[in-house]
């Protein structure tokens, strides 16, 4: 029987063929007819498809660009009055209209690096641990989870826990350093939002160092390399721009942090003077003060503050994806 | 034939994408019309009031208005969100009244279409809360060490100018940590306002209002991380709302006033600073006032209505109820004061709310009976 059917099916092209050379017959050109149209409906589809995806796609481009044109418009007032020296102006006084954001500019740029410095070691040892040592288990799941849990947690528990626990705690090492120990400050908003950004680094860099070939890996075992030399010359090399690109992520996260950081820094317009001082971020004085600005060029200097914010955001992406580049080159 | 319904069909997708895009952008420009009329509309209808403003009596007047709600059935919907936040929506028409703990500027006057109107609805205090652990008695200041400690020339709790104040205290070699507010708010204006009445220094170097360049110290958001600072680290004093340093049990000062006195923030020492002559238009400030028994840093706090109702379709029936509302709340609404730590209105300051409300028209015709 099998065979058969196996030599009914294999005849059946042979004779479409040779119909198809002949004249068709009216059955047939319509069940062609059918199949063509269908095919034409699903072309249509595809195509609507695709151009609605890139319709979406350009409203995300049209909505940065509203964004930004939104806050150069709103901050022309504040450029008009104070000009470029509102970039290194040191005095925030709304009482007499002066403003200046250097104060602020600089607090963004300390607690953002200074969390990154701290927070780089420990997520890249969370990654190799969970990348390359453990990838499996139920202690490596407990820990990809807690991990990705830090991500989760509201950005004012950090803040709370800040005030309640971090800060008498930085107070005494400040009390032991000799400093003024306030416990509020630069130091301890670095701290809290050091924390908050290890899962950025640490997932990414995970998922990278996972990704590495066994081939490469099997080949420097081969010849004779230890695990910490494996690390150090195959998989660290490879997976350079996705720890870098991991490493990004966290400062952009940690630049736009308010709540955290407005409740432990102590909030004071004056220039920091090194770690342990107090001082203020942009994205804090923003939310601190917007609400009240009632005359027009306070308004306008708070916008143009995010419009700071948000350029420094882009110049330090625009810097990383240059430095991903070149590594991925290389 | 197929090529074109492809076109046609994706031209009509990016006409519609296009067609919200632009009706969006249209709509920006005519919204704040388009929503305040609609608020109005809403309003008149289902027998709302809208007001917006200061947070610092938003206590009292959420207990007000739904006391007035159980027996009038009129819905007030009242959001705090800061004196500033309330004049800008009185400006912009979007609320039926405003409500500011600071009276308006020149600036916002002009800013204004039409006069509005400021009417008395209670009067509150900013106390000094400290954290001395070692120090029983009650510290007094005068305005020159209060001014001196918040400009940042006295540092240290046991400094001469301090225990000349405070004679047989014995006060800690302590350093002196200062809390203020960061968030523009009204507690800030009443104290910077009281400060620059009673400092030539203060008035030249930092001046008054919500929120300005203080010298020294931490900022903390709302009362509450004012609060926070002062509980949490020794030597630390900071201003804060006498009702909210009431709840929390904390310690604070007693302030020398004009007349001399050192006097202690109570319900009580407020109304007697309220109790002076208070102009036609209601605009004063409690500061640093004669009354022998007042509390030197007390302050009012307003109700901001427009003199002419008559504007964006408003109705002669909603004007009503609204001054009926105010009328009442300077009357009967102030047996709530008390109970939720503000002080009830001072006589003068209700006889001044009422020849107010009495000027304000409906299409140029009186409004209150």
């Amino acid at each position: 029987m099998e065979t058969l059917v196996d030599n009914d099916l294999i005849a059946r092209p042979d004779e479409s063929l040779g119909r198809a050379f002949s004249a068709p017959k009216p059955k047939d050109a319509a069940k062609a007819s059918k199949r063509i149209k269908r095919s034409h409906r699903q072309i249509r589809t595809e195509t609507f498809f695709r151009r609605s995806l890139i319709i979406v796609g350009l409203l995300m481009v049209a909505l940065v660009f509203a964004i930004m044109l939104t806050l150069i418009v709103e901050s022309i007032p504040s450029i008009k009055a104070l000009g470029a020296g509102y970039l290194w102006g040191k005095t925030w006084d709304p009482v007499k209209d002066v403003y200046g954001a250097l104060p602020f500019l600089m607090g963004t740029l300390l607690t953002s690096f200074l969390a990154l410095l701290i927070s780089v070691p420990f997520s890249f040892a969370v990654a190799i641990v969970l990348g390359e040592y453990y990838p499996q288990g139920w202690l490596s799941n407990l820990l990809k989870n807690m991990v990705e849990l830090i991500a989760a947690v509201p950005s004012v528990i950090y803040g709370f826990w800040g005030l309640a626990v971090l800060v008498p705690i930085v107070r005494t090492f400040e009390t032991s350093l000799g400093v003024p120990p306030m416990g509020y400050g630069i130091f301890s908003s670095s701290l809290i939002l050091a924390i908050m950004i290890i899962p950025y680094a640490a997932s990414l860099g995970r998922s990278m160092i996972q990704m590495v070939p066994a081939n490469l890996k099997e080949a420097a075992y081969s010849l004779g390399a230890t695990r910490w030399e494996v690390i150090r010359s195959v998989i660290l090399p490879y997976t350079k721009s996705g720890l870098f690109a991991g490493v990004l992520l966290s400062l952009g996260r940690a630049l736009g942090e308010t709540m955290a950081v407005t409740m432990v820094i102590g909030n004071t317009t004056l220039m920091p003077n090194g770690i342990f001082s107090t001082g203020n971020t942009m994205a804090s004085v923003i939310a601190n003060e917007l609400g009240e600005a009632d005359k027009v060029v306070y308004n306008s200097a708070l916008v143009e503050l995010g419009l700071v914010l948000f350029l420094v955001t882009v110049v330090i992406n625009m810097i990383g994806k240059k430095v991903i580049g070149k590594f991925t080159n290389e | 034939m197929r090529s074109i319904k492809n076109v046609t069909l994706t031209g009509l997708a990016v006409a519609i994408v296009g067609g919200i895009l632009l009706t969006g952008c249209s709509g920006s420009g005519t919204g704040s019309k388009a929503d305040s009329a609609s608020a109005a509309n809403s309003a008149g209808e289902d027998n709302t009031l809208m007001g917006a403003g200061a947070s610092f009596p938003n206590p009292l007047y959420s207990k007000m208005f739904s006391e007035y709600n159980k027996t009038t059935g009129l819905k007030v919907n009242y959001q705090s969100i800061g004196s500033g936040g309330g004049i800008k929506g009185l400006t912009d028409k979007t609320v039926d009244f405003g409500a500011s703990d600071a009276p308006l500027t020149d600036d916002q006057a002009k800013a204004m279409s039409a006069p509005a109107i400021h009417i008395p609805a209670t009067a509150g205090a900013v106390v000094l809360s400290y954290n001395l652990p070692d120090v029983k008695d009650t510290l007094c200041l005068s305005p020159d060490v209060l001014a001196g400690i918040f400009l940042g020339t006295i540092t240290k709790w046991n400094d001469a100018k301090i225990a000349a104040v405070n004679k047989g205290v014995k006060l800690p070699n302590m350093a002196i940590m200062i809390a203020h507010r960061t968030d523009a708010s009204g507690t800030s204006n009443i104290f910077t306002t009281y400060l620059t009445k009673v400092n030539k220094d203060w008035e030249t170097k930092v001046g008054k209002g919500s929120s300005v360049n203080w010298p020294v110290g931490l900022g903390g958001k709302g009362n509450e991380g004012v609060a926070g600072y002062i509980k949490q680290s020794p030597g630390t004093i900071g201003y804060i709302e006498l009702a909210y340093a009431i709840q929390n049990n904390m310690a604070y000062a007693k302030i020398q006033n004009k007349a001399g006195n050192f006097i202690a923030p109570s319900i009580a020492s407020v109304t007697a600073a309220a109790n002076i002559d208070i102009p036609a238009d209601g605009k004063v400030s409690l500061t640093n006032t004669d009354a022998p028994d007042g509390y030197p840093i007390s302050g009012l706090s307003w109700v901001l209505i427009y003199q002419e109702q008559k504007y964006n379709n408003r109705t002669a029936d909603k004007a009503a109820k609204m001054v009926k509302l105010i009328q009442w709340m300077i009357h009967d609404g102030q047996q709530y004061s008390a109970a939720l730590n503000y002080a009830p209105l001072s006589a003068k300051a209700v006889a001044v709310g009422d020849a107010l409300l009495k000027t304000v028209t409906y299409d140029g015709k009186p409004v209150a009976q």
